[in-house]
């Protein structure tokens, strides 16, 4: 096991990992009498790229929900920055700076790309309504600042061209794009990614593996991630956690995950008895 | 001019008045249609509710009152003071929040993730428990609702096209300030849902409940929000109506004409409420003024909804609305 310590750590190619920004303390979630998660803990460090893997119906996504305030679990603690969390809506939970990207893509498909990415920017506006309505002031001060952001993240996912694009209109991989920005165009301290790649050809994978990189390099946003693909796993993340039947079976680099013998069993099936 | 034509043009404006009345119904619809894809029924009870409300605090009545006199043997029906108009507008919008709030609290929040079917369900027990309530809150007698809107012909309008034409035209000048009004209504409501960062929130809300929620919307909120909106423009319905025809019973019956103009503005659109209203105001006036007399009369009974059957069948989504796709 890589022990990170409590001042964080320095990860293969220099980058320096923070401390702890959430942990998940003995989480148990179950669906009547079905556990969907048993018993999990583990932390993810500001800066790094942290995944969740593990094969169908593992629980990564319930665990996911966790984070976000969807899902409640029975059992357990949610940390963040140093305070436990008291139960929330995802509402709360957004405006606390996670944002979050959904599997089957959850965008405003009445909506043009760029007020879909503005919604992004909900939990930052504080001018009154009145303000807003007659464009006065501080509200106005807010918008540009809220636009300047906004373009932004545009620039840097290169949806320039779509901007005014009904989201409806799009093909899925720049859907799954706009998603990220609308997540990004938050300022989350942490982006929860469920499943950036799936049904992506190769070529939108790799574009998708590199912003994801950029976006933890250049707005040192903290991610974590649910991906099936292990090689595009293994490839972004610092540290991996693995699941399989609501448990947690590794948890490491990707180099200690990949020499898990349980993780290999999980992934290449053996019976379990 | 012919008089013929003239006396057509006298009964197209006519028509224009009578239908902004019908939209500023159907707006009320619209708004809840869009933000939470309930259709109201509610809404004309509403709109009955909340004239019942002002006509009451403006006249001092007391809440209850029959229902009081019967358990306590008393015989109390009014404060014995009148509110001024404004005062008592502002205290009956507080009413309609209220309501909004009770709405959120005792119906929805139990019915989210229903079909539907079910929360329009929900909204028809609501209409008829409100026509009960306001029975009961305010009593059942017709009243009039005087908040000082001007009202009759307006001879300036009747001297101006006498003047030009010939022939003065009979314009009730409470049509004329319904118009302004319901004009004021829309382009505030379009401010409010372009342009603030709460019309965003409902724009996103009526679009994806959980992408909403991932962005930091609460949805209790934005409900409580739209409710409380749709509650103000069933009052100012509810104002313009019982100014016209007085505040009674058979107001909630109003929403059945909000029903054609949705489906020829499309239940989406808030321009298409305005001009659904309008065709079936000008549309219904026309018919009887040309075709009612070949067919014994009677023809605005029915009328908008035979436009609305043939809308229907041709047009389903309506002028305005969202076409209907569905990806299979």
């Amino acid at each position: 096991m890589l022990d990170a310590g409590t001042d964080g750590y320095v990860t293969e190619d220099g980058r320096k990992i923070g401390g702890v920004l959430m942990e998940m303390k003995n989480i148990t979630l179950r669906f009547g009498g079905v556990e969907a998660i048993k018993d999990i803990s583990f932390d993810i460090r500001e800066g790094e790229i942290r995944a969740i893997i593990g094969p169908n119906g593992a629980g990564k996504s319930s665990m996911l929900n966790v984070i976000s305030g969807f899902y409640v679990p029975q059992e357990g603690e949610v940390w963040f920055r140093g305070q436990r969390r008291p139960q929330m809506k995802p509402f709360q939970v957004a405006a606390q700076g996670i944002a979050r990207t959904f599997q089957n893509i959850a965008l405003f498909e009445g909506m043009s790309v760029l007020d879909n990415i503005m919604t992004g920017r909900l939990t930052q506006m504080k001018s009154g309504l009145a303000a807003q309505t007659v464009w006065l002031g501080k509200a106005q001060r807010e918008e540009v600042a809220n636009r300047a952001r906004v373009e932004r993240v545009i620039d840097f996912l290169e949806i320039q061209h779509i901007r005014k694009t009904p989201v409806a209109r799009l093909p899925y991989g720049l859907k799954k794009r706009v998603e990220l920005a609308r997540a990004l165009a938050a300022e989350p301290m942490l982006l929860l990614l469920d499943e950036p790649m799936a049904g992506m050809n190769v070529e939108e994978k790799e574009d998708m593996s590199r912003f994801i990189l950029d976006v933890n390099d250049e707005f040192g946003t903290t991610i974590a991630l649910i991906e099936h693909d292990m090689g595009v796993v293994m490839d972004l993340s610092d540290r991996v956690v693995v699941m399989d039947y609501g448990k947690k079976i590794g948890d490491g680099t990707p180099d200690e995950v990949r020499n898990n013998q349980d993780v290999i069993d999980a992934y290449l099936g053996v019976s379990h008895d | 001019m012919p008089d013929q034509l003239l006396f057509a043009m006298e009964v197209t404006l006519n028509g224009l008045m009578a239908g902004v009345l019908y939209a500023l119904v159907a707006l009320g619809f619209v708004l809840i249609f869009k933000a939470s894809g309930i259709f109201n029924y509610a809404q004309g009870v509403m709109a009955l509710f909340a004239a019942l409300t002002l006509v009451g605090i403006m006249d001092g009545q007391v809440p209850f009152a029959h229902l009081i006199n019967a358990i306590f043997g008393t015989d109390v029906h009014h404060f014995g003071w009148n509110v001024p108009a404004i005062l008592a507008i502002a205290l009956t919008l507080g009413v309609m929040v209220l309501l909004a709030i009770l709405v959120e609290r005792l119906v929805l929040r139990h019915l989210v993730n229903q079909p539907d079917i079910i929360l329009f369900m929900a909204t028809i027990g609501l209409a008829y428990f409100m026509e009960g309530f306001g029975d009961i809150m305010w009593g059942s007698d017709i009243k009039k609702l005087d908040v000082g809107l001007p009202q009759g012909i307006s001879e300036t309008v009747e001297s101006a096209t006498d003047a030009i034409f010939g022939y003065g035209f009979f314009i009730d000048r409470l049509d004329m300030v319904a118009t302004v009004i319901a004009a004021l209504l829309v382009i505030g409501l379009t401010l409010f849902s372009q342009y603030t960062k709460q019309g965003r929130a409902l724009r996103a809300v009526a679009d994806d409940h959980q992408a909403a929620l991932s962005v930091g919307i609460s949805l209790r909120f934005i409900w409580v929000l739209v409710w409380s909106i749709a509650g103000f423009v069933a009052l100012v319905a509810g104002m313009m109506w019982g100014a016209k025809s007085g505040v009674q019973f058979s107001l909630s019956l109003i929403a059945l004409k909000a029903l054609p103009v949705l489906m020829l503005g499309g239940f989406t659109s808030i321009p298409g409420a305005i001009v659904g209203g309008l065709i079936i105001g000008v549309g219904e006036k026309l018919f009887e003024f040309t075709i009612g007399p070949m067919v014994g009369g009677a023809t605005e009974n029915w009328f908008a909804y035979v436009l609305a059957l043939a809308f229907l069948v041709f047009r389903p989504q309506g002028l305005f609305g969202d076409r209907i796709i569905e990806r299979v």
